[in-house]
């Protein structure tokens, strides 16, 4: 069971917690809009990714269950 | 040797309702303060924003458990007989019904806000949002609540501590609502006239209302309570 | 395999039998005014009767499939898959006739909505019996008077011939470039603004008023009405392996006669300039698909063929059958710039990345087509194109990434020129590329959750 990143464009305000919570994975551009890595999510970091993902103001950042594995 | 009172004095039930009442009010300015650096979006290297909304999030959360306890303690003290019901449906007690009634009311509007943060998920950005401004409207009538229903309304140390958190609250609303002018400014507009017709009431009403005399009558305290030491509006050291 | 044939020519009545050759599509157009409900029987024959029995309903379907149909309004995906995953989904589905072209320089969904109707409403309504469907909606350009006068007469017409169990429904969409887009235009029928929306849920599975909706291009719908009538077999007869049958494509810029043409798939784009009556101006490069699409140098022109596979290989694609040729006299710096301009313009505002990024992109590309262009300007070119890509809710940045991307290789010559020397003589020629109105300045709320720049809540 693997997770990767997505983000909700349209819901993304630029809040930037999931910068802070999740600094491995997530970087801001320059207007404050994260950027995520396209690759699935390192196992140790799934925790951090929840955190983040339940941080979001807007909810903006998911958490998806990808079923088959890479 | 005087007769013996029927009541042995206040019980600890009665300083626990204020001082937790009081506390509480802090913390909700508090977190009103919090609430509006978290939407202003302010951080630092060193407060970074998760720290701050989490902090906001954990002050809420106190204040709220304080008031639980303010209401309990309040129900639990005999002295007014206010009933569970009194603390929770507005006006329907027989100690100061207004007065407390606007402490029950802020307690509602509070229970809306917590339970829709709480299930934010489930009731979405849009409707959490919304109902989270119904604090902008909890904590004037909080205050207002303890303005008039407080007894230690006419001490210093309290008196500087609502003007302390007034202006507190004053000055986040202020901000927030000039700093929203692109987009909400409608809302703006109104928070600001809100905010000034409150402080103006304020001014014109506390020092001829809770600072007046025989407030305690005035402002519906039943003709058995009055003249028993605890009803007084005497400070502190005049209870017995 | 024949060449392409202009279709402004008048065309005899059609005796029974399949046409061959072309044009098909365009067959028996009238330059004005359109064709009515019983000129078109007496054109194409009446509508192929299907039967509610649930195993005919899917015949349509596997004659689709066979015939191998793409889509034509851009994203040229086979239309029997869409048809089955609308078909396997839970719920009375609805189709929705997409003839909303926000595309500038795309005329031929105006064309066929306008002269031909009822071939567009019949490949609706066979997508309606096939499905089950309990309605039909016909969404057009608000602008798109003559369309929408044409449309509402022939449904009148067809109404009082009452076969059809579905309504009819005739629905107006703003003019904005990313209003035709599927989800976009969903979001404005179920009353919301017309602006993308995030997947999923996909329209397939729920879109108008939460239930499946099968969304294709007024043109796709009308491939469907003769394909009904005259077979997979003869779809084929056109076009090639990949790529089948005929298109439509909206042929604009220096050529004698500028229009919509039906063109067969992967014919050379060498015939379709031909049949226009040749370039009428030395050509510098020809762009392709819209203006999400990719500039071609002109020395290719020759050697292009219009399908999906052969345009690849030039980084190319038909898109929505866009065709648009830049002469030399053009400033391409210039046309960039301002298609960038316009393209940010065009941005629904909702993502962050899109508004901001196309807005710095447009305002680069003005200072390297002004006075003062050196290398670090390209290079944040570079740098905002690769923040564009893919971050947005729907494929907007990614066109005009894609059209700026190509345009920066292309006219690499004239963009080095610039930095060296500033404004080039051309670019005082009249803008050539044809653009909507420019949109009023940008405002960055939307009737939902606005942007803003990081700071402000």
């Amino acid at each position: 069971m693997s997770y990767r990143l997505r983000v909700n464009p349209i819901a993304c305000e630029a809040h930037g917690m999931c910068a802070e919570l999740l600094p491995e994975r997530i970087s801001l551009d320059e207007w404050g809009y994260p950027l995520l890595g396209e690759e699935p999510l390192d196992p140790a970091l799934v925790d951090h990714a929840r955190r983040a993902a339940a941080a979001c103001p807007t909810f903006a950042l998911l958490l998806q269950r990808e079923r088959q594995p890479r | 040797m005087s007769v013996v009172l029927a009541s042995s004095g206040p019980s600890a039930y009665w300083y626990l309702t204020r001082s937790t009442g009081t506390v509480s009010l802090v913390l909700l300015t508090g977190a009103v303060v919090l609430g509006g650096l978290d939407v202003q979006r302010i951080s630092t290297p060193g407060w970074p924003r998760f720290i701050l909304d989490a902090l906001h999030r954990n002050v809420s959360l106190l204040a709220i458990v304080f008031l639980l306890l303010h209401i309990l303690t309040s129900v639990l003290d005999s002295f007014a007989s206010i009933s569970l019901t009194d603390a929770l449906v507005p006006f329907v007690g027989s100690y100061r019904p207004f007065w407390l009634g606007l402490g029950a009311l802020s307690f509602d509007l509070l229970l809306a806000v917590t339970l829709t943060s709480l299930l934010r998920q489930r009731v979405g950005f849009h409707a959490w949002r919304t109902v989270h401004w119904l604090t902008y409207a909890s904590w004037p009538v909080a205050l207002l609540h303890a303005l008039g229903t407080g007894s230690d309304v006419k001490s210093t140390w309290l008196l500087m501590l609502s003007l302390v958190c007034l202006m507190a609250v004053l000055a986040t609303v202020l901000w927030r609502a000039t700093a929203a002018w692109g987009e909400h400014a409608r809302l703006g507009r109104f928070a600001l006239a809100g905010t000034g017709a409150f402080t103006l009431f304020l001014a014109l009403w506390v020092p001829g209302g809770p600072l007046g005399s025989e407030w305690a009558r005035r402002s519906g305290t039943p003709a058995a309570l009055i003249g028993h030491s605890h009803a007084t509006t005497a400070t502190n050291e005049d209870h017995r | 395999m024949s060449s392409a044939q202009s279709t402004y020519a008048e065309q005899p009545t059609r005796a029974a039998g399949s046409p061959v050759g072309l044009p098909r599509l365009l067959a028996g157009i009238p330059a004005h005014g359109s064709l009515d409900l019983a000129e078109h029987h007496s054109l194409h024959g009446p509508l192929p009767q299907m039967t509610r029995h649930r195993r005919r309903r899917s015949e349509l379907i596997a004659e689709i499939e066979r015939s191998g149909l793409r889509g034509r309004g851009g994203a040229n995906f086979p239309t029997a898959q869409k048809l089955e995953a609308v078909a396997g989904s839970r719920g009375r589905p609805i189709v929705v006739i997409n003839a909303a072209e926000g595309e500038p320089a795309s005329h031929k969904d105006a064309t066929l909505t306008r002269a031909l109707p009822h071939l567009v409403l019949d490949g609706g309504e066979l997508a309606v019996q096939a499905l089950g469907a309990s309605e039909l909606i016909v969404a057009v350009n608000e602008s798109a008077i003559a369309g929408f006068e044409s449309l509402a007469t022939a449904i009148a017409e067809r109404g009082t011939s009452a076969r059809s169990s579905a309504r009819i429904r005739l629905v107006g969409v703003p003019d904005r470039y990313v209003a035709g887009q599927e989800t976009a235009l969903i979001s404005h029928l179920n009353g919301v603004s017309a602006l993308p929306t995030f997947t999923p849920p996909l329209p397939f599975q729920h879109g108008v008023a939460r239930r499946p909706t099968l969304v294709s291009n007024a043109e796709t719908f009308a491939h469907v009405a003769l394909i009904a009538r005259h077979g997979a077999h003869w779809f084929r007869e056109l076009g090639t392996g990949a790529q089948p049958g005929s298109a439509l494509v909206t042929l604009s810029g220096p050529v004698a006669y500028p229009g919509v043409y039906e063109i067969e798939c992967g014919a050379p784009l060498g015939s379709l300039v031909d049949a226009a009556g040749g370039l009428s101006a030395p050509a510098r490069a020809l762009l392709l698909g819209g203006y999400g699409g990719s500039w071609v140098p002109a020395e290719h022109l020759d050697s292009l063929c219009f399908s999906e596979e052969q345009l690849a290989l030039y980084g190319a694609s038909p898109g929505a059958g866009v065709v648009v040729v830049l002469s030399e006299n053009a400033c391409p710096v210039a046309e960039t710039a301002r298609l960038a301009r316009w393209l940010a313009g065009e941005s629904a505002g909702q993502c962050g990345p899109c508004l901001h990024g196309l807005e710095a992109l447009a305002t680069s590309l003005e200072t390297i087509a002004g006075q003062d262009a050196h290398a670090a300007t390209r290079e944040r070119v570079e740098q905002l194109l690769a923040l564009v890509r893919r971050r947005g809710a729907c494929a907007h940045p990614d066109g005009s990434a894609r059209l700026i991307q190509s345009a920066i290789d292309t006219f690499e010559s004239e963009f080095d020129e610039h930095a060296r020397y500033g404004t080039c003589e051309r670019c005082l020629a009249p803008p050539e590329l044809p653009l909507m109105q420019p949109r009023r300045t940008r405002h960055l709320s939307t009737r939902r959750s606005s942007l803003s720049p990081a700071r402000q809540p």
